[in-house]
């Protein structure tokens, strides 16, 4: 069966693109914060995380047959469908990297020149940064001793060399995926299927890796002078879980249109067990990074959480917190109700919601301090994202049969019941 | 007594359309989908197991309470020690991991009290073999009254089992 892109579905999504458009104008217009910063760093959190989504389901769709799953094989090309929209993501965070870059925002603060050296040598208008103490040198005022530390890891080369190897990795297995599934229809037999089974091993491995880096590079070094070795996998399980949000909330839309007949209750049981677990051990990884840093109070890891819960920030986060871990925690813990779309689809849109707030609050605090504003700008960009992502991904949807072929574990997909 | 589990399935499915009470399934590990052919209730064990954790979380908070705030409060490394709320992440392991164990022990002692499986209770298995690689469909004629004790066993007879046994219990 061909899923059609058409009516209400399309219509919505555009009209939340033209929300998106007119967020962006308009936000960028009337933020007068310095550099943009603001507009740039909502630009940052809607990129990521509709970016950590499309991550999120080429990272599920490899673990399904890295794992030989059979359950999950007739809504894989959902998950298809989802990580589409990589290219798309990628491109909004090279924008903002590279407006970093050339220092068009200050998003991230390492990638001012001047914090690397410790003297600097004024002739007029000229200033020459030197890290030797030459005769006429003076001290630099900017010279950050912590952050010269991390120079090794920090300097742009390098950090531009991961960033295109993330990007180049995900992209080339995402576009390998779809073509081996898409000549799977075709072909059949299992030489395709053990073919992604090994390619999806691969993946996985280099996916462990990159997953923890990039949060790291494109997150983490926000808050420049803090680290966190639990961030990447605290990161990721907040991705992992909007992902299956994402996925579990679509398909049931997709089968209250009469798509998908065979998607059981059993099926909806599945992704919501998913999205159960995944928010517990987003939890569970949210409250070891907050209770070692709580625990040993050292300056220099506690700051993160300083800007968070002596701040302004302090209701949202607490909030974000309750809500992704009580919630899904006390709503979804029935067998019953994992299986009711009354009780999964009210929890799945709050607790979307309560990850984008977690996203944004990995960035904002580090950015806008203590003079950020919250308005229309952030919900008109988050819906427009929104959009974009809901227009991108059920367009690559319609492009192939929404069920696949000849998936060797389809009958058993099919036949699920328990 | 059957030697394939998917054939018990098979017959158990049979001789309840035709209105016969099967008292249980003796198999050495579980058969999927065969609970709601023969008329298995669901487990209520995940709500006992649920009130059991509740439990355990009540308790040991007040514990900790008891012993790290209220009786005597202990200054750890400059932690907060006069309120729950304000040292409440210094208590949420040991909560945590005291919910867990209450859960697990509650529910391993209610599943072998309800299953009468205690160490040293007798065994109601009626057939040491169905711990090996058989299966055996247990119906009684108290259960089925509808039926004569013959009309049973000339159904259960059209059965592809492998063996039957008749017993007398009173």
């Amino acid at each position: 069966m061909e899923f059609k892109f058409e009516g209400k579905l399309k219509t919505t999504s555009i009209v939340l693109m033209i929300i998106g458009v007119v967020a962006l104008v308009g936000g960028f217009l009337t933020d007068d914060s310095e550099h943009h910063q603001r507009w740039w760093a909502n630009l940052l959190i809607n990129g990521y995380f509709y970016f950590a989504i499309a991550l999120g389901a080429l990272f599920f769709y490899a673990l399904q047959y890295a794992a030989e799953v059979g359950w999950s094989a007739y809504i894989k090309r959902f998950f298809e469908a989802m990580f589409a929209y990589l290219p798309v993501g990628v491109i909004v965070i090279v924008i903002v990297l590279l407006a970093g870059q050339f220092h068009i925002h200050h998003l991230y603060h390492w990638m001012d020149n001047s914090l690397y050296y410790e003297y600097m040598v004024v002739a007029g208008d000229d200033v020459v940064y030197t890290n030797v103490k030459e005769a006429n040198a003076i001290d630099n005022p900017n010279y950050d001793h912590l952050i010269a530390g991390k120079s090794a890891y920090l300097t742009s080369w390098f950090f531009w060399l991961r960033s295109i190897i993330y990007i180049a990795t995900f992209l080339i297995f995402a576009r390998l995926f779809r073509k081996w599934s898409l000549q799977e229809d075709r072909e059949g037999g299992i030489k395709l299927h053990y073919l992604q089974y090994r390619r999806s091993a691969l993946f996985l491995v280099f996916f462990a890796v990159f997953s923890s880096t990039l949060s790291w590079d494109w997150l983490m070094s926000i808050d420049t002078h803090w680290f966190s070795t639990l961030y990447g996998w605290y990161v990721f399980s907040g991705m992992w879980v909007s992902c299956m949000i994402f996925a579990l909330v679509s398909l049931l839309f997709l089968r209250s249109k009469g798509y998908m007949p065979n998607l059981t209750d059993s099926h909806v049981h599945d992704l919501a067990k998913w999205m159960f677990a995944i928010s517990m051990l987003w939890s569970y990884l949210w409250f070891s990074q907050f209770l070692l840093i709580w625990y040993s109070n050292i300056p220099e890891e506690v700051t993160y959480f300083m800007n968070r819960i002596f701040t302004d920030y302090a209701v949202p986060f607490w909030l974000m917190f309750f809500i992704n871990f009580a919630v899904p925690f006390y709503v979804l813990i029935a067998r019953d109700a994992k299986r009711n779309p009354k009780f999964i689809l009210p929890v799945a849109i709050l607790i979307f919601v309560g990850h984008f707030v977690d996203t944004y609050l990995l960035v904002i605090p580090g950015t806008m301090h203590d003079h950020n504003k919250f308005g229309l700008m952030e919900v008109g960009m988050f819906l427009g994202f929104l959009g974009l992502f809901m227009f991108v991904t059920f367009r690559a949807l319609s492009k192939a049969p929404l069920v696949p072929v000849n998936h060797p574990y389809l009958q058993e997909s099919k036949e699920l019941s328990h | 007594m059957f030697d394939d589990e998917e054939v018990l399935m098979h017959d158990a499915e049979k001789l309840v359309e035709k209105g016969i009470r099967v008292k249980d399934v003796y198999s050495p590990f579980p058969i999927h989908g065969l609970d709601p052919i023969i008329g298995v209730k669901r487990t209520r064990l995940a709500i006992a197991s649920f009130m059991y954790a509740t439990a355990g979380t009540s308790l040991a908070l007040l514990g900790m309470w008891y012993f790290m705030i209220s009786d005597w409060p202990m200054n750890i490394g400059g932690k907060p020690s006069f309120t729950l709320i304000q040292n409440l992440p210094a208590f949420i392991p040991v909560t945590f991991e005291f919910s867990v164990l209450c859960a697990a022990h509650g529910m391993a002692i209610t599943y072998l009290l309800r299953n009468g499986t205690l160490p040293g209770m007798p065994a109601s298995n009626p057939d040491p073999r169905t711990t090996d690689d058989k299966f055996v469909m247990e119906i009684t004629t108290d259960q089925n009254s509808q039926f004569s004790a013959e009309e049973i066993e000339n159904m259960v007879r059209g059965t592809e089992m492998i063996e039957l046994s008749i017993k007398d219990y009173e």
